[in-house]
């Protein structure tokens, strides 16, 4: 490992590259600690976003109307604001009335901190889309299979988990793919709220050291990296869950 | 020191000629360029009361603001401000968006190589905290969060010698916002600022309780390369500190007096003997 840190040394010397997040420890350190956070991040945000599309595709079609139109509502606020704003009206504007709790300061501390709320904002963020292509899926599975699943003495929640949903996730995996693809590259905003993810530490190297150009290609390989990991394994559950002579 | 000082005194030469004819054409690109289409483009900071802040109109203004209209009115130019932050600044400035930064910039080594920081210095302040809490000194921060600017570089030094876990935001308004939501004990920021901030009565109750660390010089700067408006901005710098001007601005703005503009409004007076005391 030696060599390597000395050799960034050499090569900040020689052609002025400068790679401090190899030679430096302690940056070497919040990078890695923001690449952690990053696919911490991504990773609880996939999981809760997934599993509010399965719930809200449900619930879309279920037969309170009542329930029907806050899953309108909900698609509707995520999808028409940016998550940008989101973040920040969630983190400044709600958090700001949130209960608190008393720290080992003796000064208040609000209860949800700003990477509950980035995980709180993507999700749902990620989630309202989700909905969509579920339901764009389960639209897909033709109504003659659902009657034949009646007909064999299934529930309607039997029908949706069993018959439904596994024959509607083939169908709208490419675009589940596509928005959660979408969703890894939107944590990036949760720097807005001082979440230490890539960027935030990114950022804060070059603005020590200086070396935006370094660390912008940096950033970008680091992503293309993660969303590549992320397709790769999409791709592969994609061919796991092909079934012969359905979709394409 | 000598020498340095006798290099400051032929600039000043400069801007004094500068102020009285029109800088002639054989100068720089930068300095010509101004003339050229007859503006002068200067990055400043916009949420840094009271070196550079919105007015009630939105208007750009401060203390910079008011340094850069002063180099405008030597060059006989328009004046248009940019809104600059401290992790962008050095890059309008290298990509040609402004001809001068004057941004509350501290003068270190490593942004000599970027950008052309001009000397003397112009101004200078520390690092201190904002807060309401009993802090007595900076290892008191210990693990505690403290609220900070992207992009300053203190935050590393209040993280990895002091321990604090810093919690930083885009701009002050947010950082602001965030302490007094209660997101961070504390506000660790340049204490020129902080100065400001306890005059004002939004922030009664608020203590900036600690030795204030680095004190640094503050550097203004032009692009690399740009040598003869370099010289001329010594002379300007020169000529504010001569004149009393840094003081002045201090005074109009309700900041007291700092010792680095005394020390160098008086350095400049005992070096140059031709100017009336």
């Amino acid at each position: 490992m030696e060599a390597v840190y000395e050799w960034a040394r050499v090569l900040y010397q020689d052609t002025g590259i400068n790679l401090t997040f190899i030679y430096d420890s302690y940056d070497r350190n919040r990078l890695i600690d923001g690449f952690l956070m990053t696919v911490w991040l991504s990773v609880i945000c996939l999981g809760l976003s997934v599993a509010i599309g399965v719930v809200g595709a449900w619930a879309q079609g279920a037969r309170s109307a009542i329930l029907r139109r806050c899953v309108a509502g909900y698609i509707e606020f995520f999808r028409n604001t940016p998550p940008l704003v989101q973040l920040y009206f969630f983190y400044f504007a709600l958090g700001s009335i949130m209960p608190t709790t008393t720290n080992r300061f003796g000064l208040p501390e609000p209860l949800l901190d700003n990477f509950a709320w980035a995980v709180i904002s993507l999700s749902f963020f990620a989630g309202a889309f989700n909905v969509e292509i579920f339901r764009s899926g389960i639209e897909a599975v033709p109504e003659s299979t659902k009657e034949a699943a009646e007909a064999l003495g299934y529930t309607r929640l039997q029908t949706y988990l069993e018959i439904v949903l596994p024959l509607a996730f083939r169908v709208c995996l490419p675009s589940l793919n596509n928005n959660l693809v979408n969703l890894v590259k939107t944590t990036t905003l949760a720097y807005a709220i001082a979440v230490p993810e890539m960027l935030y530490q990114a950022n804060q190297i070059w603005s020590d050291s200086v070396n935006v150009p370094e660390m912008m290609t940096f950033l970008l390989i680091a992503y293309v990296f993660l969303v590549g990991v992320l397709v790769w394994g999409m791709h592969r559950w994609e061919r796991s869950m092909r079934l012969p002579g359905f979709g394409s | 020191m000598a020498r340095w000082m006798k290099s400051l005194a032929a600039a000043a030469g400069i801007a004094a000629l500068a102020s009285s004819v029109a800088v002639s054409g054989a100068s720089a690109d930068a300095i010509s360029d101004i003339k050229g289409r007859g503006k002068l483009i200067v990055g400043v900071k916009a949420d840094y009361a009271p070196y550079g802040f919105l007015d009630s109109s939105g208007k750009i203004v401060g203390i910079e603001p008011e340094l850069a209209q002063d180099v405008a009115d030597v060059l006989d130019a328009d004046l248009e401000l940019v809104p600059v932050v401290s992790s962008n600044r050095m890059q309008f400035l290298e990509q040609g968006k402004i001809d001068l930064m004057i941004a509350t910039m501290t003068d270190r080594n490593d942004r000599r190589e970027v950008v052309q920081i001009v000397d003397p210095n112009y101004y200078s302040s520390g690092t201190n905290i904002l807060t309401k809490g009993n802090f007595a000194k900076w290892e008191d921060l210990k693990g505690a969060p403290v609220c900070g600017i992207q992009g300053a570089f203190y935050n590393r030094k209040t993280s990895e010698e002091f321990g604090a876990e810093i919690v930083a935001f885009k701009g002050t308004a947010e950082a602001l916002t965030a302490l007094k939501q209660n997101r961070c004990v504390a506000f660790v920021y340049d204490d020129s600022f902080i100065v400001s901030r306890l005059g004002d009565p939004d922030w009664e109750g608020w203590k900036m309780p600690l030795p204030t660390i680095d004190d640094a010089p503050w550097g203004l700067a032009v692009k690399k390369g740009e040598d003869a408006f370099a010289m001329l901005m010594s002379g300007m710098i020169v000529k504010w500190h001569v004149s009393g001007r840094i003081l002045e601005l201090e005074s109009k703005y309700g900041l007291e007096q700092t010792p680095f503009a005394k020390k160098m409004h008086q350095a400049f007076l005992d070096f140059n003997p031709s100017i009336e005391r």
